[in-house]
């Protein structure tokens, strides 16, 4: 399905499966260091789309960016030259060296890349699998790929398919079941440091929907005694979610005064740098006479300063950290897994028949059969009314028909076979079958 | 009487053997066993103990033999408590081999006979030897848990969640437990040596004589102090108070065993071979 076959023997105007590239890290092949270094704010990721459409090798392409991943989903006609193309941008705006780059770069191609993309946009590659975020980064990533117009016909209906193959997989797996894992982890490590949660105060930096989803699980863990602070850039957020679970919100500038209570901090704050570093904590130590500090740091760049795990009793763990915590719980749902990737195998070999149809010649016989089946029911029905046709007439008329449909198709195949410009073939040949209704 | 150390010993190594089994494997089976057989193995040192003072007549702690055997006896009996009253299973993995090393040097230790002096004939005695030897058996354990403790932090702190993380408990309630082993035996110990200055005044007329033992035995009565101070007073608490319970124990051994071997004072005649 990925090599190219057509009736012309022209390689170049077969749509291809092989076109949808993917190129990416992830945090199997990345350190957390490598990436917070890769991932692209959403400015530069919309400034990134900008150029990669003024190369001539990329056709469509979109950027995933998230804590976990970077992956730059592309169309293109000559692959070694896109990822080429991508290499030489990575490395030049990200100041990475391009062998490191290549060493924890990943490319798939094909129904490979078509795989990828589902098995991320489901859950399924994600360090926590099953956790729900990733499907909202993918649509947002989609947005603004839309936005900026550097989608085209192929991603903009692999990505639908994508949304499509993601939620069922949520909702005929028991994949999302624990949908917060993160949380999960963090719950397990604060088990091993304190001996009961319930008392415990929890102080959220940065309010985002990943911190509620970690807080989440440890405030169910709590029986009402422990208490939560949300400290988040917009205040009226941070009321908002600390609204939702009982909390108190403060400002970003009481965080080294409320250091002296809280026992807990998980962190995701979207800053580039440090929110809380050694110098802040080392003093609070004293006051709070030693009991331990408890921080989750799930932001990438990260949050909070490792050094702070120096510290006596303060213990950091940021996200790569949480993995080892929940290597275990990813097994438990490898049955669950199984029926996802069976969902997302069905899914890869239906979307390959949607590209296939987008080949010339199908379209074209889909197109005479249709023009065929219309003539000849209209044939049918006023020879009816015409008893007194002698065969040799009925055979005249079947004939100009035969012919009118041949006439009428001699443009519009040649057009399809060649239409002047490759790129936008596949455009055409789904209008195509879109304007004749080819696809019922 | 030696089979009967042999058999105590033996039952104390079983238990050993359940609890590392149980640190191992993780199935409470094994704790269970280990618990009843130290149970079993505590009973009949009691009684062997029991035996022994009403044989002699006086507490048997004449020699190094009979005070290594005391040493075993408080410390299981230390821990069959705690394990009884706070279920803190995986205590037994330092508990129990600690108690069956004390009792296998018992056991290899001879047992020199003494002429049985008018020193040991006194209620005092007896309230001041077994307060000691719980004080210090509490103590130990407390050491245990500061090990455990600092084993768990490096998990924690190395992020290597490896063997011991998943095994051992919270390192709060590590840290809870060490504290409340050091208070108790740091009460006791505080009260054994009141003790033991009362009957040094009965004896020989003074509370005080500069004895090695003495001197060491108020060392590690600072050390004690200066841990519950810093933990009280400016919250010294985890990794410090485990350095320091560690550290305590240290002292302690070194007033047990060091000050008889190393060191001259009265209570040589009685804790030497």
């Amino acid at each position: 399905m990925t090599n190219s076959r057509n009736g012309n023997g022209d390689p170049v105007t077969v749509p291809d499966l092989s076109r949808i590239m993917v190129i990416g890290v992830n945090h199997r092949s990345a350190p957390v260091e490598l990436r917070e270094k890769l991932a692209f704010s959403p400015e530069e990721a919309e400034k990134a789309l900008h150029l990669l459409q003024d190369s001539p090798h990329i056709n469509e392409s979109m950027i995933v960016s998230t804590c976990n991943r970077v992956e730059i989903l592309m169309v293109t006609q000559d692959q070694s030259l896109a990822l080429e193309t991508i290499l030489s941008f990575m490395a030049a705006a990200k100041a990475i060296s391009r062998p490191r780059l290549q060493e924890c770069l990943y490319v798939h191609t094909g129904d490979r890349a078509v795989t990828h993309i589902f098995r991320v946009a489901a859950s399924l590659d994600s360090m926590m699998i099953g956790e729900p975020q990733i499907l909202g980064q993918v649509k947002d990533a989609f947005k603004t790929a839309v936005a900026k117009k550097s989608t085209g016909l192929i991603l903009n209906r692999l990505l639908h398919k994508t949304f499509s193959v993601a939620k069922r997989v949520r909702h005929e797996t028991g994949i999302g079941g624990h949908a917060v894992s993160i949380s999960y982890a963090a719950v397990e490590l604060a088990r091993k440091i304190f001996d009961t949660l319930d008392d415990k105060t929890v102080l959220l930096v940065g309010a985002g929907e990943m911190a509620e989803l970690a807080v989440e699980h440890l405030i169910r863990n709590h029986s009402g005694t422990g208490r939560l602070l949300v400290a988040n850039r917009t205040f009226s957020v941070g009321v908002e979610l600390a609204g939702r679970y009982n909390g108190l919100a403060i400002h970003l500038q009481e965080i080294p005064e409320k250091l002296k209570t809280v026992d807990i901090i998980i962190s995701s704050t979207g800053s580039p740098d440090y929110v809380i570093t050694k110098d802040h904590v080392k003093p609070v130590m004293r006051s709070r006479k030693h009991r331990p500090l408890f921080f989750i740091d799930i932001a990438v760049p990260r949050d909070i300063d490792p050094a702070i795990n120096r510290i006596s009793n303060a213990y950091v763990y940021d996200i790569d950290d949480l993995q080892g915590v929940i290597s275990e719980n990813i097994e438990a749902r490898t049955m669950e897994s199984v029926k996802a990737e069976r969902i997302i195998h069905e899914s890869v070999i239906k979307f390959a028949q949607w590209y296939e149809s987008l080949e010339v010649v199908p379209t074209i016989v889909d197109l005479r059969t249709k023009l065929s089946a219309i003539a000849h029911a209209e044939l049918t029905k006023t020879l009816n009314g015409l008893p007194h046709f002698s065969p040799a007439d009925r055979q005249a008329l079947e004939k100009m028909t035969e012919s009118l449909i041949n006439k009428v198709l001699h443009d519009p195949t040649l057009f399809l076979k060649n239409p002047g410009s490759h790129r936008n073939k596949s455009v055409y040949l789904d209008f195509t079958r879109k304007l004749f209704h080819l696809d019922p | 009487m030696t089979s009967i150390l042999f058999i105590i010993i033996l039952m104390y190594l079983l238990g050993a053997m359940g609890y590392i089994l149980y640190l191992c494997a993780q199935k409470p089976l094994y704790h269970r066993w280990g618990y009843r057989v130290m149970m079993a193995g505590f009973l009949l040192h009691t009684l062997a103990i029991g035996y022994e003072f009403f044989r002699i007549g006086h507490i048997p702690a004449q020699n190094l033999h009979q005070n290594l055997i005391l040493t075993g006896w408080s410390l299981s009996g230390v821990f069959l408590f705690i394990k009884y009253r706070y279920r803190l299973n995986i205590l037994g993995v330092f508990a129990a081999p600690l108690t069956a090393a004390v009792m296998i040097a018992a056991f290899c230790v001879p047992s020199v006979a003494v002429a049985p002096t008018p020193v040991f004939k006194s209620l005092w005695l007896v309230i001041h030897i077994v307060i000691i030897f719980v004080a210090e058996a509490a103590l130990a354990l407390a050491g245990g848990a500061g090990v455990l403790y600092l084993i768990q932090e490096n998990a924690i702190k190395t992020k290597s969640h490896r063997f011991f993380f998943k095994r051992l408990p919270s390192l709060e309630f590590l840290d809870k437990t060490g504290y409340g082993f050091i208070v108790t035996g740091f009460t006791l110990l505080t009260v054994g040596l009141i003790t033991g200055f009362v009957y040094a005044q009965l004896v020989w007329g003074k509370f005080w004589s500069w004895d090695n033992k003495e001197i060491w035995s108020v060392i590690t009565w600072l050390i004690y102090a200066a841990l519950l101070h810093g933990r009280l007073v400016s919250g010294w608490r985890g990794r410090r108070s485990a350095v320091m319970a560690i550290a305590g124990l240290a002292a302690l051994l070194f007033t047990f065993f060091g000050v008889n071997f190393l060191l001259e004072g009265h209570h040589d005649e009685f804790t030497k071979w």
